[in-house]
């Protein structure tokens, strides 16, 4: 594995990012209508409410963010790619599959988790300034904020390999987009369940859960690499 | 197991004087390329079949053939980008097998038929991208030169999504140079450029045959091959011909001299009969003739004696040319009418 091959995959997306500003704030913009909900209820809520919000985990909802926001970016990865005809040149080069799968889910999991962590700090500041102090202490658990701050990456990156893997094996880059929003949506449902307390939130499950994703994750582009298929994606299927 | 050249430009320097010298297949160093019965398939549908040949070190190998004939996928093949379905492969030296891909992919470049840039990257961000997928150590003065090579130097900072197509195909250029290549593959360099940008494209593949690189040159323009082409070969499916252009000439046809008179002659039999390397004649029009033979400038001497001892006007004697162009239509055609005789 060549680190200089990976950041070279990595750069060069971070620098299409830089020009093409419209791909972050779209990636924005999801998240931002997803807060709109709960930031409504957080500001309508009565001070009466605050001792029924503290037995669940409002929180919690915002954990849908980091699986949902880079759904598209990655499903866009390798499909993007091809259909802009600069994968031949690249997969022309020394690169393995490996270091170009790392490259490009860096690229993607770098600035999903920032945007992530900005609209959950958003939504913290907005509670914390906006929402009535009751319900403000009700919302912001200490072992709620510890869970999204570790969780976001676990499951931004779950998300990514998830999108890649489907971006790897589509031909058209909407398809992949669809497909991805769709695959990422159990986890975004399962985090929901957690946080409506449908699933009762324990550590031991906080546990078990970020074993599995970190496992998911270290194993995840050693499961995506064999479906990166050279020969497929030049050729198409046949 | 590998006799490839270990200094880059020693090998150049001594891979340029081998072309110089002959530009056969072997060279001291051993090919550059050597294709054994490489076949690939997809499906039922054969791209290519018990394709053979060897490039020496140096030499421009030009690859023809008509849209579909499997160019392309050979390039992929032997870029290790797809799998041949059967025969053997030598690339740079090292067998074409899985495990050599990296290591081959190091030693070689193409440069695809579309330039595939970043277009929202400059020119100079795409070159440094691909300096590190090389990891070409001193990647900045390797983009200098490679950008000079291709007379882009000054165009570095402006982005590739507003180049001209002929620009592109020059960034694309210089990309391919930057690993200073031992193969080089161009799929159709200038393929949808105007004439002024195909000369320039012309004219780098010249200054790198100087330098001695390996160039494998697909194209479907004849005239090009043959101006720039050390040897070619003719893909329709399976390989139908090797050689060097006028090797192609001299095999398919024959050597001939065509003569043109004022008026008929009475009697021509009588006048070309009998000459020395003259084959045979037959009527060229109304008051022509070719005349087969087996070597022009041995007959044409005595073919104007005896025109003249015949008391004919004689308005012109030729050796009669034949480009590849000619070589591939005859080979191509060959192909077509096969095919719908089989049919």
């Amino acid at each position: 594995m060549s680190k200089r091959r990976i950041g070279a995959v990595f750069c060069k997306e971070l620098r299409e990012y830089r020009r093409n500003r419209s791909v972050l704030v779209a990636l924005a913009i999801f998240p931002l209508i997803f807060l709109i909900q709960p930031i409504v209820v957080v500001y309508i809520v009565p001070a009466s409410k605050a001792a029924q919000l503290s037995h669940g985990h409002v929180l919690l909802y915002m954990l849908a963010l980091p699986v949902l926001t880079p759904a598209m970016l990655a499903a866009y990865a390798v499909a993007g790619e091809r259909e802009q005809g600069s994968l031949e040149p690249v997969l022309t080069t020394p690169i393995r599959r490996e270091e170009f799968l790392l490259g490009k889910a860096l690229a993607v999991l770098t600035p999903s988790t920032g945007i992530a962590y900005a609209v959950f700090a958003f939504f913290l500041a907005f509670v914390a300034l906006f929402a009535h102090p009751a319900v403000a202490s009700a919302i912001l658990q200490g072992p709620d904020i510890l869970a999204q701050v570790l969780f976001t990456p676990l499951l931004a990156a779950f998300s990514v390999w998830v999108g890649i893997a489907i971006s790897t094996r589509s031909s058209d880059v909407r398809v992949a987009q669809q497909l991805s929003l769709l695959g990422s949506l159990p986890v975004g449902v399962a985090t929901s369940l957690i946080a409506f307390d449908v699933i009762h939130a324990t550590l031991g499950l906080a546990i078990g859960l970020a074993v599995l994703l970190l496992l998911a994750n270290a194993l995840g582009w050693r499961i995506v690499a064999p479906m990166f298929d050279r020969e497929r994606l030049l050729i198409g299927p046949t | 197991m590998s006799k490839r050249p270990n200094s880059r430009s020693h090998a150049l320097r001594s891979a340029h004087a081998g072309a110089q010298e002959e530009t056969s297949c072997q060279s001291a160093t051993g090919p550059a390329l050597s294709v054994r019965h490489l076949s690939k398939r997809f499906g039922d549908r054969i791209a290519f079949n018990d394709v053979s040949f060897e490039i020496g070190y140096g030499e421009v190998f030009g690859f023809l053939g008509p849209n579909g004939a499997g160019k392309t996928t050979t390039v992929r093949t032997l870029g290790t980008l797809i799998a041949p379905t059967s025969g053997l492969a030598e690339v740079a030296g090292l067998p074409l097998t899985p495990e050599n891909g990296v290591e081959i992919r190091k030693r070689i470049a193409i440069m695809p038929e579309s330039p595939g840039l970043f277009l929202r990257l400059s020119v100079a961000e795409n070159l440094a991208c691909f300096a590190d997928l090389y990891e070409v150590p001193h990647p900045s003065d390797r983009i200098l030169s490679s950008l000079e090579a291709v007379n882009l130097a000054d165009r570095a900072q402006d982005t590739c999504g507003a180049l001209s197509k002929g620009l592109r195909q020059r960034v694309a250029l210089a990309r391919a140079l930057l690993s200073d290549p031992e193969v080089l593959f161009l799929d159709e360099p200038t393929s949808g450029l105007d004439p002024v940008a195909a000369r320039e494209v012309h004219e780098l593949i010249v200054g790198l045959r100087k330098r001695g690189v390996t160039i494998f040159l697909t194209t479907h323009r004849l005239e090009e091959a043959e101006r720039l082409c050390d040897r070619v070969a003719i893909l329709d499916t399976t390989l139908r011909t090797v050689g060097r252009p006028d090797e192609l000439r001299e095999r398919l046809f024959a050597r001939a001299l065509v003569i043109r008179t004022r008026a008929p002659l009475p009697d021509p039999d009588h006048v070309f009969r009998g000459l020395p390397a003259v084959n045979g004649w037959s009527l060229n029009g109304q008051s022509g003739y070719a005349l087969t033979v087996s070597d022009p400038a041995v007959a044409a001497p005595g073919v104007t004696r005896a025109l003249v001892a015949a008391g004919a006007d004689v308005l012109a004697i030729t050796e009669s040319y034949h480009s590849l162009e000619d070589v591939y239509l005859e080979l191509v055609n060959e192909d077509v009418e096969a095919d719908r005789r089989s049919a």
